[in-house]
């Protein structure tokens, strides 16, 4: 039970840090002021063509497939296993498991394999490509590490090392619903659960922040209609502020 | 200044290996302390530059969503590292969009983030020393702020809006450029880039029309301060007197001639460039688009339409109406601003020019799409009008067109290695290997379709194309103004001369 307790703790703090953390940063971009139109152009010249753009990006990486086809194939893959893994771990949180929840678990699968393959492209560009390794720092390694560590030690538990699934489940509801649990003392279990947790304290400081921040890229999502419409943000009138 | 090699061409085009520190000795002259205290910023580097310049990277965070989202989101995955002009010609890694941004963003990390705080080390954190600031003043003016690598970047992160952030941070402690900022100085005193007073403006333009009075027997006015004209003509000060701009301009006043609409230019407001974007300055920005806005006002027209300029545009058609508008004095009827191209455009859609084609026949054409104008703007009513429009006024005046690659083209044009405020002699050097990708690009369409001539719409990449081109083995007019293609082609009423067209 002391055990349970431990991370019961570390999971509330990584999750207090991780929320407030990230709406803060949401805040911070959200009242910034954009001062100038500055799209990058040709840009939709309607609201609802910036959504339209701005669903390219997220769902395709868009740009991204027009700059670099194995970047865009291994980030694609990751990010959209990453997603089918989130999905699939709904169902540890949720009884009885949404219906949809049981749709994604066949694809969910594979997932795992997939995005450790496009983590492991990811970081073989990293060390190969001369140009990606100069703008490399310790952090950018060590973040495909850390969630290359995440993925290897789930597949873990699925394919070698089996974890009591039950009392896990008991244990994250008993979080949820204030009721603790003790948790499957269970090595590998353990492991991934304190990266997931480092990965949450992280991201609100580290450029896992692009995940909010594209939507708030104003080359991506200003409308283009500039003479149409004037666009003016008061607080930039005055010099200094 | 050292001597350097011109780059070979290859094709296809090569992704360079990495050659450090090969453009460390390339950066432009400083201004001198009265060109810095005419735009009231320090006449020299001032004792608390460090402290100072944190604390204005501080103000610029907050006062732009842009650089603080830009700051943050880089993931470092290195889609952009290959798409610079001056990365292609030099090699140097810190040419790299991704490595540019970093000179600023490992300051920015060190000073404004966590991380940076307490584990510099792991994330590239560093402090503003001596060296650092020497590095961006180096490399933040080898950037021309033509936005290719935010089209490619996931986030559409532009190194521009770093460049220009870090350029307005060097010029509040006391480190500005010698061209730019004297350049905004002259544009404040006297009202152009040239520090060309209304006389000789006056005296200019009516040796140009006794020009093309003795070229085509036809009186084409060209005024200036003409109040009560419909159209106030704001035009680079290059299209004055500078070869191949000037021919553009005699272009725009036989349109306008044959259109049958008065217009004007102002001796005040006598220069459409803005260099104030350069140097990332909103408020140098606002002053100069402040002038043009007066002159509307003073001159009383109804109307303001912009010359061949690529930067200029940007600053007219995003900028200008947030700077200086609203303009509800104008006529609602027409864009506001409204570019010549549109405007000459639209005549030839409704048949209202005569165009003898056959005029261009000694040239086979090709088209430079200048940066701003294709990645900051937009002509007409719909995206990519900045594409079409002056590609159609080409194919109406001429026989003989074709396009370059087209990953050189529209929104992936590359720059013509002289924008952004780079277009000064003490930066020959990066000026000539930035040009590489796009005399690449050129020698392939002259190679194949046996082009001569490249058109364009700005007069930075017209001069410096006249200057770079006899580098890669190309003559110096090669480079033509879209409007010089259109005065060729232009038959005017009651032209007695049968063929005005310039024979090479
Ligand atoms: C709105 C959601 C998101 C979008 C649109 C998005 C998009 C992208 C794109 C386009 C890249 C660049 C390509 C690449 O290197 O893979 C990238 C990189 C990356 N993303 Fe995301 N992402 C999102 C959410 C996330 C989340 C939730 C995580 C982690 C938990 C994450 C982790 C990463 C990492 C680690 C990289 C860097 C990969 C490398 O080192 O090369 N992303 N993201
Ligand atoms: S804006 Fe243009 S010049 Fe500057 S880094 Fe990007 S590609 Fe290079
Ligand atoms: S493409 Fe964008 S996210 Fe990727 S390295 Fe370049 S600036 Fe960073």
């Amino acid at each position: 039970m002391v055990l349970g307790t431990v991370y019961a703790v570390l999971f509330y703090f990584a999750v207090a840090i991780f929320a407030v953390g990230l709406a803060f940063r949401i805040r911070l971009y959200a009242r910034t002021p954009a001062p100038l139109k500055i799209p990058t152009t040709p840009a939709p010249v309607t609201q609802a063509g910036v959504v339209v753009r701005m669903a390219k990006e997220v769902v395709f990486f868009e740009s991204l497939f027009k700059a670099n086809k194995w970047t865009w194939l291994f980030g694609w893959i990751f990010h959209a296993a990453l997603l089918l893994v989130l999905l699939r771990h709904l169902r540890y949180f949720t009884e009885p498991v949404w219906f949809w929840v049981g749709w994604v678990q066949p694809f969910g699968m594979y997932a795992g394999f997939a995005m450790t393959a496009g983590l492991a492209g990811l970081w073989v560009r990293r060390f190969t490509v001369e140009r990606v390794r100069y703008i490399s720092s310790p952090s950018d390694h060590l973040m495909l590490l850390l969630l290359i560590g995440i993925a290897a030690t789930g597949l873990m538990m699925k394919y070698v090392a089996h974890t009591d699934i039950l009392s896990l489940k008991a244990f994250i509801l008993g979080l949820l619903y204030f009721d603790w649990q003790p948790i499957p003392a269970d090595p590998v279990l353990l492991v991934h659960l304190a990266l997931v947790l480092i990965l949450l304290i992280i991201f609100p400081f580290s450029k896992l922040l692009h995940a909010p921040g594209v939507f708030f890229s104003p080359g991506r999502n200003q409308v283009d209609n500039p003479r149409e419409k004037r666009h003016f943000v008061p607080q930039t009138k005055l010099p200094g502020k | 200044m050292a001597d350097f090699d011109t780059p070979e061409i290859t094709i296809p085009l090569e992704i360079p290996t990495l050659n450090r520190g090969a453009m460390n000795h390339s950066s432009p002259f400083p201004a001198a302390p009265n060109h810095q205290e005419a735009l009231g910023f320090p006449g020299e580097l001032v004792d608390n530059w460090q402290t100072k310049a944190i604390d204005k990277l501080g103000e610029l965070l907050s006062r732009s969503r842009a650089l603080q989202v830009y700051m943050d989101g880089c993931v470092k995955c290195g889609a952009c590292t290959d798409k610079c002009h001056y990365f292609l010609g030099t090699g140097d890694p810190k040419n790299m969009p991704v490595a540019r941004q970093d000179l600023l963003r490992k300051v920015y990390r060190r000073y404004f983030t966590f991380a940076g705080k307490y584990f510099p080390w792991l994330v590239g954190a560093e402090d503003l020393t001596k060296e650092v600031l020497d590095d961006w003043y180096t490399y933040f003016h080898q950037c021309s702020q033509c936005r290719r690598c935010s089209v490619y970047c996931p986030y559409g992160i532009d190194t521009a809006e770093v460049s220009m952030a870090a350029r307005e941070i060097m010029d509040h402690i006391g480190k500005g450029q010698k061209y730019c900022n004297e350049i905004i100085g002259k544009v404040h005193k006297i009202g152009n880039n040239l520090g060309l007073p209304e006389p000789a403006l006056i005296d200019t333009l009516e040796g140009l029309e006794e020009d093309i009075q003795e070229e085509t027997g036809v009186v084409v006015r060209l005024p200036v301060n003409q109040k009560g004209a419909d159209i106030l003509l704001v035009t680079p000060s290059a299209d004055f007197f500078a070869e191949p701009h000037v021919d553009g301009l005699i272009g725009y006043a036989k349109v306008f001639h044959q259109a049958g609409v008065s217009w004007t230019v102002s001796s005040y407001a006598s220069e459409a460039a803005n260099f104030a974007m350069f140097i990332g300055s909103y408020e140098q920005m606002q002053k100069i688009a402040e002038r043009i806005r007066k002159a509307a006002e003073d001159l009383g027209v109804k109307r303001i339409i912009f010359g061949e300029c690529g930067h200029a545009w940007r600053v007219a058609y995003n900028f200008m109406n947030t700077l200086a508008g609203p303009f509800d004095f104008l006529d609602q009827n027409y864009p506001i601003p409204q570019h010549i191209c549109e405007f000459t455009n639209d005549l030839i859609e409704k048949g209202e020019l005569t165009l003898d084609k056959s005029r261009n026949d000694h040239m086979t054409l090709t088209f430079h799409d200048s940066c701003n104008v294709a990645r900051g703007s937009r002509m007409g009513d719909s995206p990519g009008g900045q594409f079409t429009i002056p590609r159609a006024i080409i194919k109406a005046c001429c026989n003989n067109f074709y396009d370059m690659a087209a990953d050189t083209i529209n929104e992936n044009t590359f720059c013509c290695g002289g924008g952004g405020g780079l277009l000064t002699d003490d930066l020959l050097e990066i000026r000539t290997k930035g040009a590489a990708p796009r005399m690449q690009a050129l020698k392939e369409v002259v190679d194949e379709h046996g082009v001569t001539h490249m058109a364009a719409i700005c007069a930075i990449c017209k001069s410096q194309f006249s200057k770079v081109m006899p580098k890669y083995g190309f003559d110096m007019d090669n480079i033509v103004s879209v409007h010089q293609l259109v005065s060729n082609a232009i038959v005017l009423d009651g032209q007695t001369t049968g063929d005005n067209a310039k024979v090479e």
